[in-house]
């Protein structure tokens, strides 16, 4: 009861710098879990998103161009391939399904793909996953001019079903390049937290055939998804497509090309973790300069404490304690400015690739980074409670006589 | 209850180029239980000085203090520490209370280091004793000079201490003021069973004890007295 009482005494007269301070130390905290987290979630969101698929076929280019561009609907698509190729790879005994896309237009700056049916109805997005309506609805017609709207498209721009649009030609939006076909959205896909919540489904034929495009490239197709029966056939494909062919590229593994994407940008994470780790430092750092500098003022109150009878012991834990105290209040600060910080991210990411963070996920840095910085602020106490520690009472406490 | 003998203190004196000096040599001195005692000493006479060797807050370089038949002057600081909670409760001539605490836990502190632990009705019992029971959650400069000396024996008193040490307690006090602290303060001990050892250069107050003794008789420094304080 006493050590609480001396800490809380202690910070209550010290309140404006012990605000500032676990301020500072809030700021830290926060950043170091965001930083963290965000690198850890959107790693995660993005090879998860990119687990229902195997392999991308695509023209001859980048793979991870391919991915980004048919996966995560990025990037411009590195060219068509012919509908002998996409029927080729449909019917290789090695592959599960391939679901062709269509690129090349889009409504108010959301993408517009073609696709076959089948990706709604046969395929899972992710492993024990499949597409869904949300509100009724149905999927889209082959050869229709109907459409399939993701949930984050059909937020952003009120669409549901009956509603109708007017594709705009090319993959961003231009006012003047509109094409005259009206569409008709006979569903809305459930939220899956992936890319395809932007993007507005249409028909293959819908792109290939729309007003506009080259009527000799009516057939082809812009990139096929690929699944497979084992893993050993993507090996067998990239030695078909990759080394022997000079036309095609096949993207795969396709979580294996964006952990490489990751490690590519790594750096960037490590010098956000630097700034953050430095951060932590001034933070503790500030805990031990404020303490220190009214070391002064608290000479006369340590004295008159060790007077009553307390131990040089007692007056350095109380002080270690202090700072421990400080540290945790700005810790548990630290999680608003986690929190805030992380839903700022995690909307650019989404609004930017349809990728979702889970800004409620659990991880270890959430108690590490709190605890450290506590131990670190206790450890920065270390200082002024050694000053303390020395407080000489009987001249503190002069006049003589 | 108190046996000081052969108690023997040097500093070192600016005054002397460092060297250290003897401020305390003081032979004998004793206090039964219950006693109560003044010491008449001019300022600069080392009697805080003496008042900090019985309560363990410095170290005596010499001889004995022995209070409840223990040897404080034989003791290590953190153990001086303890017998200082356990034993004894001082008052100070500037009350050295403190000031971010109120009134209440200024005087739970006086009980808080010790092995009694705290007993906060114990602590309202002392402050309404003095006279401040409708103050206890004021903080020290909302009270008037007198109320805060009252704290200040309120908290002497926290850790039923054997020994009761009081450093010129009326020297902030006005006359009045001054006389109503003092038989608080004698009544109070009186009461608590506690010996009183009080020093003062104050005629009016030195004339209120049976037992007056010359601080400079007692104190016998080796050398010349530097002036301090």
């Amino acid at each position: 009861m006493t050590l609480p009482l001396i800490v809380y005494r202690s910070l209550r007269q010290h309140a404006l710098s012990t605000l500032v301070t676990a301020g500072s130390i809030a700021l830290a905290a926060g950043l170091l879990m965001v930083v963290w987290m965000v690198k850890e979630q959107s790693q995660k969101a993005f090879l998860e998103t990119s687990t229902g698929f195997d392999a991308v076929l695509g023209a001859r280019g980048s793979k991870l161009q391919l991915v980004l561009n048919s996966i995560f609907h990025l990037e411009a698509s590195p060219g068509n391939i012919s509908a002998a190729d996409y029927d080729q790879i449909k019917k290789h005994p090695a592959v599960k399904a391939a679901i062709p896309l269509a690129l090349g237009d889009n409504y108010l700056g959301y993408r517009i793909v073609g696709t076959a049916e089948e990706l709604f109805t046969t395929v899972e997005y992710s492993p024990g996953k499949r597409y869904q309506l949300q509100g009724g609805g149905r999927w889209f017609a082959a050869g229709q001019r109907e459409a399939v709207v993701g949930s984050f498209v059909a937020a952003r721009l009120g669409l549901k079903a009956g509603d109708t649009f007017q594709p705009y030609h090319g993959l961003a939006f231009d006012a003047k390049a509109q094409h005259e076909e009206v569409y008709t959205v006979t569903g809305v896909l459930a939220p899956t937290n992936t890319p395809t919540d932007k993007v507005l489904w249409i028909p293959l034929s819908g792109i290939q055939t729309m007003k506009g495009h080259d009527p000799r490239t009516a057939t082809d197709v812009s990139a096929v998804l690929i699944q497979l029966r084992s893993p050993t056939a993507g090996f067998m494909l990239d030695l078909m497509y990759n080394k022997q062919g000079n036309r095609l590229t096949l993207a795969y593994p396709v979580a294996a090309i964006i952990a490489d994407l990751f490690g590519k940008i790594g750096w960037f994470d490590r010098v956000l973790a630097l700034v953050a780790y430095l951060v932590a430092l001034v933070a503790a750092g500030s805990v031990l300069a404020s303490i220190y500098a009214s070391m002064s003022a608290r000479r006369r109150d340590l004295a008159i404490l060790r007077a009553l009878g307390a131990r040089r012991r007692t007056i350095f834990g109380a002080v270690v304690a202090e700072a421990a105290v400080i540290g945790a209040l700005g810790a548990v600060l630290g999680f608003a400015v986690y929190f805030g910080l992380l839903a700022a991210v995690a909307n650019v990411i989404r609004t930017q690739t349809g990728v979702t963070i889970d800004i409620l996920a659990g991880h270890p840095v959430l108690w590490i980074a709190p605890l450290g910085m506590v131990a670190l602020c206790a450890a920065g106490g270390v200082v002024p409670a050694l000053k303390a520690y020395r407080v000489p009472v009987a001249e503190t406490l002069s006049p003589t006589s | 209850m108190l046996t000081v003998s052969q108690l023997v203190k040097r500093v070192a004196s600016p005054e002397a180029g460092g060297a250290a000096v003897e401020i305390v040599r003081v032979p004998e001195l004793s206090l039964a239980a219950g006693e109560q005692v003044a010491l008449r000493g001019e300022s600069g006479s080392g009697k805080t000085t003496f008042l900090h060797l019985i309560a363990g807050i410095l170290a005596a370089d010499e001889g004995k203090i022995v209070i409840d038949g223990e040897d404080v002057a034989s003791l290590g600081e953190s153990q001086r520490d303890r017998a200082r909670e356990a034993r004894i409760g001082y008052i100070f001539q500037t009350f050295n209370l403190l000031q971010g605490y109120t009134v209440l836990e200024n005087v739970v502190l006086g009980m808080s280091f010790g092995p009694g632990g705290v007993d906060r009705a114990r602590a309202r019992q002392l402050l309404e004793r003095v006279g401040l029971g409708h103050r206890l959650h004021h903080f020290p400069r909302q009270l008037s000079t007198g109320q805060q000396q009252r704290v200040a024996v309120a908290r002497a008193l926290a850790n039923r201490p054997k020994l009761v040490l009081a450093d010129e307690p009326t020297g902030n006090l006005d006359r009045t003021h001054g006389r109503e602290a003092l038989g608080l303060i004698r009544e109070a001990c009186r009461e608590a069973g506690a010996a009183l050892l009080l020093v003062s250069h104050d005629p009016d107050v030195l004339a209120q004890f049976e037992r007056v003794r010359d601080f400079a008789e007692i104190n016998q420094p080796r050398v010349p007295l530097p002036r301090a304080g």
